[in-house]
């Protein structure tokens, strides 16, 4: 069954991955900026990144004849320098137009700091002035829930976001109901200890009926796995899904959200 | 139009009782081993005790308030970030 890999850090990932994905049915792919394991030492590093996700990466993946799309911003764990992310911000709109950016992410918090909020707010207004989606990044495990909050706070005061606009990716048990009954959509991370097992995603996909909600591997430079998502999808068969709401999650759900952007195909 | 179809009947306890076996028995290995070597007062130690006490809760909520019970409870930013990782644990000051 085909399916959508709407959150891989594929600049992290062999082109031996994008050959299994593809085998395994991933037709295509989206790519946020994300903190790459280290801090960039200045705006010409991220400069470089951006040409990366939205020149060669689709070129990769045309290979396997995967679709590849991208998100710009400078992610959380490098916005504590108020300069660089200023900077690395003024460069982004070079980029908005080209065809295969789908909007502004994945933005967020790390620490839940001041800095890392006063950034968060600069990409919401970049995205509000570029008409653009939001793809939003939650903090990691004790500082997930504070930070969903702080995050959907700022999203809220800013009126000319709408959520059914953006997505609040890697939620879990205690943060979906806040995601969802805000009208935002939300998305399951599938990924080994720090977030999500595909029964649990599953487990919360069947108390929320699919609604609003896509699923991904977020495969990066760390201990992940890009099959994640089909794996999750063959658990679904073992626990009486039908093929039908299955591509639900897998495939429509990403479709509907994305096409929103009005580049997606 | 929502099309979700509801799963069907599956003995969900067949797909999952040994991999949860397996789970909690490396869980009590682990909190044996931490002990033996004197390292059970380490703060993660105690918080995963804590939410160990929260499996014998009677509503299917436990995995909602095990991410509760190791979660960072106060509101407002902190001032500056001084690490980038995040522990699994919040550690009271």
């Amino acid at each position: 069954m085909p399916y959508i890999e709407p959150h891989g850090h594929m600049v992290s990932r062999t082109t031996d991955d994008y050959e299994k994905m593809a085998l395994a049915g991933c037709v295509t792919l989206c790519e946020p900026a994300f903190w790459a394991g280290f801090d960039r030492s200045s705006a010409q590093g991220f400069y470089d990144y951006f040409r990366q996700i939205t020149e060669f990466e689709p070129k990769r993946a045309a290979r396997f004849g995967i679709k590849h799309y991208s998100w710009l911003c400078i992610n959380p764990k490098e916005a504590e320098d108020t300069q660089l992310a200023d900077e690395v911000l003024a460069i982004i709109p070079q980029f908005i137009d080209k065809p295969n950016v789908l909007g502004i992410g994945e933005i967020g918090l790390n620490k839940n700091s001041r800095s890392e909020l006063h950034i968060l707010e600069k990409h919401i207004q970049l995205a509000a002035d570029y008409d653009q989606l939001i793809l939003v990044h939650t903090p990691h495990l004790e500082d997930k829930l504070k930070g969903t909050k702080l995050i959907l706070d700022a999203l809220k005061n800013h009126s000319a976001i709408k959520p059914g606009r953006v997505i609040i990716d890697h939620v879990e048990e205690h943060t979906i109901n806040l995601v969802l009954a805000a009208g935002f959509w939300a998305g399951i991370t599938l990924y080994p200890e720090s977030k999500c097992t595909p029964h649990r995603a599953i487990d919360m996909l069947e108390a929320h009926r699919g609604e609003q909600i896509w699923m991904n591997s977020a495969c990066d430079w760390g201990i992940s796995d890009p099959l994640a998502v089909p794996k999750t999808m063959l658990e679904m068969r073992r626990r009486g899904w039908t093929d039908a709401s299955i591509q639900r999650v897998a495939f429509d759900n990403p479709v509907t959200f994305m096409q929103q952007s009005g580049k997606f195909i | 139009m929502n099309t979700w179809t509801p799963p069907a009947a599956t003995n969900l306890v067949d797909l999952g009782f040994m991999d949860s076996r397996s789970k909690i028995i490396d869980l009590a290995a682990f909190l044996d081993r931490v002990q033996r070597a004197g390292q059970d007062d380490d703060f993660r130690v105690v918080a995963l005790k804590n939410a160990l006490a929260l499996l014998s809760q009677s509503e299917p909520q436990r995995a909602k308030n095990v991410l509760l019970s190791f979660s960072d409870p106060s509101t407002d930013p902190i001032p500056k970030a001084t690490m980038q990782g995040a522990i699994g644990a919040f550690k009271k000051d």
